[in-house]
């Protein structure tokens, strides 16, 4: 997994509150068994015509906002399945962090496993997170893992937290199954007593 | 001493295998459920990274998202080329990693939190993921039972464990007894309602009160499958004599003496008087209405009495996600809710596709015809539940009743095989998500209970069962 350290980007404003995984990414883009090439069709149909044609007034497809990196989201982004797809094209169409003041859990997760910054911060700074949006591609926003800052293009900084392990992983880029089998003992030794108390299972 | 526990924390503290310092867990898992949309890519990294499955013989199974319900389906042409792929992939992945598999040429053949419950796969006191947002349905066991995504699919392929943090304890007490007419599906859409699709984020959900008590294993299943809709990790409901009943003797259940020795363990899952509960929702029983969804979330719920709210009847972002909800699904703000005509009745999904879902269907709909012109499919949501229900004459009461009876899967819940609603159809569904497009490209759904679409088939709009009972 790549590292994430910083990010200086354009932020795109998505205000709509329960922006689901069915929008993200729709169904008919689940049938592949790849985990790249989902980011021509993130938001797919609320970013296309039937006929493929972009909607000209939705957000990425405006000049300004077609490079973003950055997405200011409304409440409970990413509610619904557990669809991986979801993060693999926001990471496939260059968006590297969300600011929301809430997610769904299992997106949440899934971002980190895929080198994207979910971050959590009350509604009056992500108010002043999407106004600073809106002004479009001079208002570049910059995410520091590190420091666990957000500032706005007016150099106004909000302090966010972040999991102490998943900041870990993302920093340096690391694969988590790989870490975990470094306490493969612990996990026999968890099966025997397991299997002695409960062999039912 | 040791402190009261919920029914959660029991669960989480006899499943954790490694914890760091900072609290990071590694959590066994006993189960894991595996169907073909979310797998795949899982399969590959293990190859890449010249892995293996660590417990085969605790890794299920089942092709369901993409399977057509015709007939006729074990024919490769039947299905699209990237369906066949998909489902050709979890073929070849069971069998190259040597995990238990259902192939739709197999009666058990289902979806996949059908089929484990139906099996016997699912015991309480597990811990039990699949790459699917509805695994909570499992937590009816008193089993700690979630979605997780592609990588974590993979954790657990790789490890039988998953990286995690616990979460916060929530109680949802449903008092008293429901009405006549009143559903599990009632009661966990009256839920969300109440709480919100954000409301349970951050947490484990243990329902209890008489109502949840009253409930069968069916009924509960039900409850527990849209937890995640409420946005909590998992939803569970204490293991009782209703849910020993349930899993004796099924092909997976322990027998013998290691029943008696798991029955006696699972006699000690159940929250401890006076543990801590970071949140509590109590609803009334007997208030609960028959309700359906006007929008395109599922905490947009009302009671089939009400009517379509106005934009400006809420507060914050709500306001422009209402105006938009109304504007897609084709309503007027004032609009009786009893007045929406339907064209679609789909009935099944991991929510509502077990037989008694199906019997409670058919209650209504015996000797009655649906309205001309509407389309209605009932998808069982296993091969054993179709047979069954064709055993006890439910079949032949659906088709007279001008339903299609169609083969198991999840269908037309996420509209992932042929079974779609066109542009602007409007569909009363038994399914759990009523998302933008979720049942097909610009398809409207309405969110009910088994009998709610059933009254509404007959009557060709959203109608309360109450008048037909």
């Amino acid at each position: 997994m790549e590292k994430f350290k910083t990010v200086t980007g354009v932020a795109a404003p998505m205000p709509l509150v329960n922006i689901d995984t069915d929008m993200i990414i729709p169904k008919r883009f689940l049938k592949s068994i790849k985990r790249t090439g989902f980011g021509v069709s993130l938001f797919d149909e609320m970013r296309y015509n039937r006929d493929g044609t972009e909607i000209e007034d939705f957000v990425l497809n405006k000049p300004a906002y077609r490079n973003a990196e950055i997405l200011i989201a409304g409440d409970n982004f990413g509610c619904g399945s557990s669809r991986e797809h979801a993060p693999w094209a926001i990471a496939d169409f260059g968006i590297k962090s969300i600011v929301s003041t809430s997610f769904a859990d299992i997106f949440y997760n899934n971002c980190f496993k895929n080198g994207i910054l979910p971050i959590i911060l009350p509604q009056e700074q992500v108010d002043v997170l999407m106004k600073d949006a809106e002004k479009g591609e001079n208002a570049r926003q910059t995410v520091d893992l590190e420091a666990q800052t957000i500032t706005t293009s007016d150099g106004e900084v909000f302090s966010f937290e972040v999991d102490p392990f998943r900041k870990h992983c993302l920093l340096e880029g690391l694969d988590d199954i790989g870490l975990s089998l470094e306490k493969v003992d612990s996990i026999e030794a968890f099966e025997t007593k397991a299997n002695a108390e409960r062999p039912w299972v | 001493m040791t402190a009261p526990k919920t029914i959660y924390d029991k669960i989480w503290d006899a499943h954790v295998a490694h914890e760091a310092e900072d609290g990071t867990c590694l959590l066994y898992i006993d189960r894991h459920l595996v169907h073909e949309v979310t797998s795949p890519q899982a399969f590959e990294g293990l190859r890449m990274a010249g892995r293996t499955v660590r417990a085969p013989e605790k890794t299920i199974a089942v092709p369901d998202h993409n399977v057509p319900t015709t007939a006729g389906r074990e024919n490769p042409e039947a299905m699209t080329e990237d369906s066949r792929i998909q489902v050709a992939a979890l073929d070849s992945n069971a069998k190259e990693f040597g995990i238990h598999y259902y192939p739709v040429t197999d009666i058990r053949q289902g979806i996949v939190h059908i089929v484990g419950p139906e099996q016997g796969w699912t015991l309480p006191g597990m811990t039990v993921v699949c790459g699917d947002s509805h695994t909570a349905t499992h937590g009816a066991f008193g089993a700690l039972a979630h979605g997780i995504g592609t990588s974590e699919v993979e954790h657990v392929l790789a490890t039988q464990t998953l990286v995690q943090k616990k979460s916060k304890n929530m109680k949802v007490e449903i008092t008293g007894k429901l009405k006549p007419g009143v559903t599990a599906k009632d009661i966990t859409l009256a839920v969300i309602g109440e709480t919100g699709t954000g409301g349970g984020t951050g947490y484990v959900i243990e329902y209890c009160g008489e109502a949840i008590r009253d409930l069968s294993m069916e009924g509960r299943m039900t409850v527990c499958n849209m937890a995640i809709e409420g946005g909590a990790r998992a939803g569970l409901i204490a293991p009782d004599e209703t849910t020993f009943e349930y899993v004796k003797g099924r092909p997976h259940a322990p027998k013998g003496a290691e029943w008696e020795a798991a029955l006696a363990y699972w006699k000690t899952l159940f929250t401890d008087e006076g543990a801590h509960f970071d949140k509590v929702v109590t609803l009334k029983g007997e208030e609960i209405e028959p309700v359906v969804t006007w929008g395109t979330s599922p905490e947009d719920v009302l009671p089939i009495s009400g009517v379509v709210p106005a934009p400006e009847d809420f507060t914050g972002g709500k306001i422009e996600a209402a105006r938009r909800s109304i504007e897609y699904m084709g309503l007027k703000p004032g609009q009786k809710l009893s007045e929406i005509e339907i064209d679609t009745v789909f009935i099944g999904s991991c929510t509502n596709g077990r037989i008694e879902d199906l019997r409670a269907a058919a209650e209504i709909l015996k000797g009655k015809k649906i309205k001309d012109g509407l389309r209605a499919m009932v998808v069982p949501g296993s091969g054993l539940v179709r047979a069954q229900a064709e055993e006890e004459g439910l079949a032949d009461i659906f088709k007279e009743a001008g339903f299609e009876w169609r083969l198991a899967g999840c269908s037309m819940c996420l509209a992932m095989n042929p079974d779609q609603l066109g542009e602007e159809e409007r569909c009363a569904s038994t399914s759990n998500r009523n998302f933008e497009g979720r049942q097909g490209f610009k398809g409207r759904t309405h969110l009910v209970s088994p009998a709610m679409a059933a009254a509404a088939a007959i009557t060709g709009h959203l109608t309360d069962v109450r008048e037909m009972m």
